[in-house]
C-alpha cells in the first residue's frame, strides 16, 4: 500500500473526517465502559455523540452540498444532546444525595 | 482555489483533528476529573473548527454555544456539587473488563475505518453552498423539518421540567418536627441518605 501523495490529499477527503469520527467514537466507547467516576461517564457519551455529528456533517459536506440534510440532524442531534445533559446531571445529583457517592461500582442496587 | 489555500486548509484540519484526539484521550485517561472537564471544552472546540472546515458556520457557532457554553459548564457545576474524593475500592474483575473493551474498541476501529476506505463514496459532490447555508437551513426547518423542529422544542421543556423535579430538594419554610424557620441556603444539609447498606464498614 503506497501513501497518496500530499496534492491528492489537498482539499482534504472525505476519508480523513471519517477516520477522526471513528477514532473519538471508539475512545467515547472506552471510556463509557472503564470510568469509574459517573461524571465522566457523561463526558464519554458527550464525545460519542460528537463524533456522530462530524460524520453527518462530513457527509453534509462531501456528498449533500446542495441540500444540507445532514446538517439539520446534527441540529436534531445536539438538541437532544442538551436535553440528555441536563437530564443526566439531574439523575447523577439525585444518585448522589441517595448513595453519597459517584463510584459507578457501587449503583448496584437493582442488580442480581 | 490556489493550492495555497488547498495546504493551508490541510494543515489546519490536521490540527484540529490531533487536538480532537489527543483532548479526548485525555478526557477518558485523567484522573483529576476536573482537568477532564477542561479538556472536553477543548474537543468541543476544535469539533467547532472541523464544522468550520465543512462549510457549517451556524453549526460551528451552535456547537461552540450550546457544548461549550452549557453543556461544559453544567458537567463543571456537577463535579463542583460532587466533588467528594473518595479512594475507589478495586471492583473484581477490572482488569479483565479494561482488557476485554479495550480489544472490543479496538474491532469497532477496525470496522468503522474498513467501512470509511472500502466503500466507493460518491466524491466529489454538489458543490457545497458556503455562506447560504443558514438560508437552506431554515427553509428546512419551516418546510420539510417542521414537525421535528416542534418536537425538540417540546423535548426541551420535559427535559427542563425533568431535571428541575429531579435535582430539587424538598424545602420546608418551617422544621417540621422543631417548629423553627428553616434555612433554605443552598448548602447540602447534612441528612441520612437512603439505600447505603448498613453492613459496609
Amino acid at each position: 500500500m503506497t501513501l497518496p501523495s500530499l496534492s491528492a490529499l489537498t482539499p482534504v477527503p472525505l476519508e480523513a473526517f471519517l477516520t477522526v469520527a471513528a477514532l473519538l467514537f471508539c475512545i467515547g466507547v472506552w471510556g463509557l465502559i472503564n470510568s469509574r467516576n459517573a461524571v465522566r461517564v457523561l463526558m464519554s457519551i458527550e464525545l460519542m455523540l460528537n463524533a456522530v455529528n462530524i460524520n453527518l456533517m462530513a457527509f453534509s459536506s462531501h456528498l449533500d452540498g446542495q441540500e444540507i440534510r445532514g446538517q439539520v440532524y446534527a441540529i436534531f442531534v445536539i438538541t437532544v444532546a442538551a436535553a440528555e445533559a441536563a437530564v443526566g446531571l439531574a439523575i447523577l445529583l439525585s444518585l448522589y444525595r441517595n448513595r453519597e457517592t459517584v463510584d459507578m461500582e457501587r449503583f448496584n442496587l437493582l442488580r442480581w | 482555489m490556489p493550492p495555497l489555500a488547498d495546504l493551508t486548509e490541510l494543515i489546519v484540519f490536521v490540527l484540529l483533528a490531533a487536538g480532537v484526539v489527543v483532548g479526548s484521550l485525555g478526557v477518558v485517561l485523567l484522573p483529576n476529573v476536573v482537568y477532564s472537564a477542561f479538556l472536553l471544552g477543548g474537543v468541543f472546540l476544535s469539533v467547532a473548527g472541523l464544522y468550520l472546515l465543512l462549510n457549517a458556520s451556524f453549526i460551528a457557532a451552535a456547537q461552540v454555544l450550546i457544548y461549550v457554553g452549557a453543556v461544559n459548564v453544567l458537567i463543571l457545576f456537577a463535579i463542583m456539587l460532587v466533588n467528594k474524593r473518595e479512594p475507589m475500592a478495586d471492583a473484581p474483575g477490572l482488569g479483565l473488563r479494561r482488557l476485554l473493551s479495550s480489544g472490543v474498541c479496538a474491532g469497532l476501529l477496525w470496522l468503522l475505518l474498513r467501512v470509511a476506505y472500502t466503500t466507493p463514496w460518491a466524491t466529489p459532490g454538489p458543490t457545497p453552498l458556503g455562506e447560504d447555508a443558514v438560508v437552506r437551513l431554515g427553509e428546512h426547518f419551516f418546510t420539510d423539518y417542521l414537525l421535528p423542529f416542534e418536537l425538540a422544542s417540546v423535548l426541551l421543556l420535559m427535559a427542563m421540567i425533568g431535571a428541575i423535579v429531579l435535582a430539587r430538594r424538598d424545602v420546608f419554610a418551617s422544621d417540621i418536627g422543631t417548629g423553627e424557620a428553616a434555612d433554605q441556603g443552598l448548602i447540602e444539609k447534612a441528612r441520612s441518605p437512603l439505600l447505603i447498606e448498613k453492613t459496609r464498614p
